[in-house]
């Protein structure tokens, strides 16, 4: 390799076991984390080829998307088929002696959380999920990508992905963001303004002032919605911030390997004239606080917009706009803010980590949920929960009305009892707002963790910077 | 996955056309978790009454055919999604070969990653092992991949097309992983490597 490399380019290089003619790699993999809803036919593929996890001590699976948020479901989970996923990802860690966290477990969480939360997630690593969101763990500088069924049996049977080389995206964020905004207004800007297919076919790295002066927390939530600009992964170079807290995690690195890690690790940086294929630059200045008022990420607008008309749009997209408005309910012409709502979730890998927790709960401290509003806030792992609890939150959160649950995916995709009704309306810190997503029927707008606050206490969609 | 080489072997007789992979496994047995034990639910509603009894008539519930596996089928066998649970389901029941004039795309190209062989033939050829299958079961229906024949009970022979990458996959057993683990020496290497570069991982 000559001549200036990107961050992806670097690790890229550093992960390549074996490139055929055509450019097909093998790309080494450090970390496969699994769940239990994408598993269970790759581990029984393993068990009818009589093939064991190659790598078992860099496998580490955590149950999350199907799990009850409720107490008892150590005991008991009451949906059949989840309960049989659940028990089958527990077994299938036993026998191929995989790291595991069961629901018991305080470290048992959403996989995107527990990853980095423990110290699996390592920058310059290549870390695979058989889920979309495995962008998150790109925060670090590590190459995140997530795989399907087959792809996670290969992982588990080779520890390699076959993959083609990506293009390079860089996703430059100047300056400052003003007071209220996050990085959930950042991430849902930038899919504004790319689309959800802006990213396809690139390995997205985030950088400029205002990327580098966000908490890990933040720098996490804007790459978990890298998928939901189509890329492949999304990255953010290392830097202090980033050692801080992978420092003394359980399975970081630790004495002269800390050193050695740490001396690698901050070479991990775009060269300077490194070629990136497409360039996108935001002012920080120019980011406000966000919402998504249709049913993809791409339809989002600032707090103080209105519903948009599918005559603002050309193309395919008109019959989108309609069928979207249709769908969640509004009317063009109707202010953002003027749009009430039924629930308020707080919680996923977008948004369920304690930071989020805290700006959530900033927000509430002293004041109460709006009458009739169903306010529901899931920690992303139990960890979090402990520490909010631990700092107060929790009873902020109870106080204010909200109902303080266990760690898991809950409602950000209702595979467990946690489901909007037809219709319902939802603010929601979680990352999709398809048709159906939270529930049959029901209506989600997306937008930052204080913002959910906000409007659980007006009971419309709120501006956040009107209660700072 | 399975190596297929040869296989000789009773053939159950599919003459409809257009057999969906709705039909070859329904949708309510899609959230299962494994693989495996999806043959009993195999052409499920052809196969059972709504109640579970079997259809006596269904041609895998009839005596002669119950360890079939060989299908020869009518047109377009595996025509509908993309579910490899239907080659999963084929699979765990026993077939192992599917012979037909014509299959849905991505039903073959998953037939192949399961271990099982479909073979294209034409009218002619399919209607003469479609008369042998109709004999029961001591019409076995010989497969020859190496030698690309198909072998009727009474010695007729048929030679078939397959893409020479594929049938080295077949015969060798090798699917995606398999393929990946030959060049296993360089996974091992790249292991060492990063063990003396990056030894925190
Ligand atoms: S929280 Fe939502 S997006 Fe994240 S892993 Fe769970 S289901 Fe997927």
């Amino acid at each position: 390799m000559s001549g200036p490399r990107t961050l992806y380019d670097k690790i890229w290089d550093d992960h390549v076991a074996h490139q055929s003619e055509d450019g097909t790699c093998l790309l080494y993999i450090d970390r496969h984390l699994v769940h239990e809803v994408t598993s269970p036919q790759a581990f029984e593929g393993l068990r009818m080829a009589g093939r064991p996890v190659r790598a078992p001590e860099k496998t580490i699976a955590v149950p999350d998307h199907n799990v009850p948020t409720t107490a008892g479901r150590d005991t008991h989970i009451d949906n059949e088929e989840s309960r049989i996923q659940v028990e089958a990802l527990d077994k299938n860690a036993r026998d191929f002696g995989i790291h595991y966290y069961p629901v018991s477990d305080v470290r048992q969480g959403i996989v995107h959380i527990v990853g980095p939360e423990q110290g699996w997630t390592l920058p310059g690593m290549t870390v695979v999920c058989g889920d979309s969101h495995t962008a998150t763990h790109g925060a670090f500088g590590s190459l995140a990508h997530g795989i399907g069924t087959s792809e996670v049996e290969h992982v588990l049977a080779t520890q390699t992905l076959i993959q083609k080389k990506s293009k390079n995206m860089k996703v430059e964020i100047t300056g400052h963001l003003r007071p209220g905004v996050t990085g959930k207004d950042i991430t849902l800007s930038v899919i504004g303004v790319t689309g959800t297919a802006g990213g396809t076919g690139y390995v997205i790295e985030y950088c400029g002032q205002a990327i580098r002066d966000l908490s890990m927390e933040g720098r996490m939530t804007v790459c978990n919605m890298a998928i939901e600009g189509g890329a492949r992964a999304g990255l953010i170079a290392p830097d202090e911030k980033t050692f801080a807290y992978v420092m003394g995690r359980p399975h970081a690195p630790k004495g002269a390997a800390w050193e050695a890690a740490l001396a690698y690790w901050k070479t991990l940086f775009t060269d300077e004239g490194a070629h990136f294929d497409k360039v996108i630059t935001l002012r920080g200045e120019d980011i406000a606080p966000v919402v998504t008022w249709g049913t993809s990420p791409e339809d989002v607008l600032p707090i103080t917009g209105t519903v948009p008309s599918p005559s603002d749009f050309s193309g395919g997209k008109v019959e989108a706009v309609q069928r979207a408005l249709d769908y969640m309910g509004l009317t063009a012409g109707q202010k953002l803010t003027d749009i009430q709502i039924d629930t308020v979730f707080i919680g996923s890998c977008t948004n369920g980590r304690i930071e989020d927790l805290r700006a959530a709960a900033a927000v509430l401290k002293g004041k109460k949920k709006k009458d009739g509003l169903r306010a529901m806030v899931v920690p992303g792992s139990g960890l979090v929960r402990a520490q909010a609890e631990e700092e107060g939150l929790a009873q902020i959160f109870i106080d204010a009305g909200f109902e303080w649950r266990l760690a898991g995916c809950s409602m950000c995709l209702a595979m467990n009892p946690d489901q909007l009704s037809p219709g319902e309306r939802c603010a929601a810190t979680s990352n999709r707002n398809f048709e159906g997503r939270q529930g049959r029927g029901g209506r989600t707008h997306l937008l930052s963790p204080a913002m959910a606050a906000a409007a659980a206490i007006t009971g419309h969609l709120t501006d956040i910077r009107d209660l700072l | 996955m399975e190596k297929f080489t040869k296989l000789t072997g009773i053939a159950a007789p599919m003459p409809l056309v257009n057999i969906d992979t709705d039909m070859i496994i329904p949708k309510q047995f899609l959230k299962t978790i494994a693989r495996t034990g999806l043959g009993k639910n195999l052409f499920d509603e052809m196969r059972y009454t709504q109640e579970g009894q079997e259809i006596p008539d269904f041609i895998l519930n009839q005596p002669a055919y119950r360890a079939s596996e060989i299908i020869v089928a009518g047109d377009n066998f595996g025509c509908g999604s993309s579910r490899e649970h239907a080659p999963w389901a084929l699979l765990d029941f026993g077939i192992r070969c599917v012979i037909s004039t014509s299959f849905a795309d991505i039903f073959y190209n998953n037939c192949f990653k399961n271990g099982i062989l479909p073979v294209v033939l034409p009218k002619e050829a399919v209607d003469v092992l479609m008369a042998d299958a109709q004999k029961g079961a001591n019409a076995r229906i010989s497969v020859d991949l190496e030698n690309q024949t198909v072998t009727s009970s009474d010695g007729q022979s048929f030679g078939f097309d397959v893409d020479a990458f594929k049938k080295h996959c077949l015969m060798n057993g090798l699917d995606d992983i398999g393929l990946s683990l030959e060049k296993v020496a360089a996974i091992d290497s790249f292991e060492s490597r990063a063990k003396t570069l990056r030894p925190w991982v």
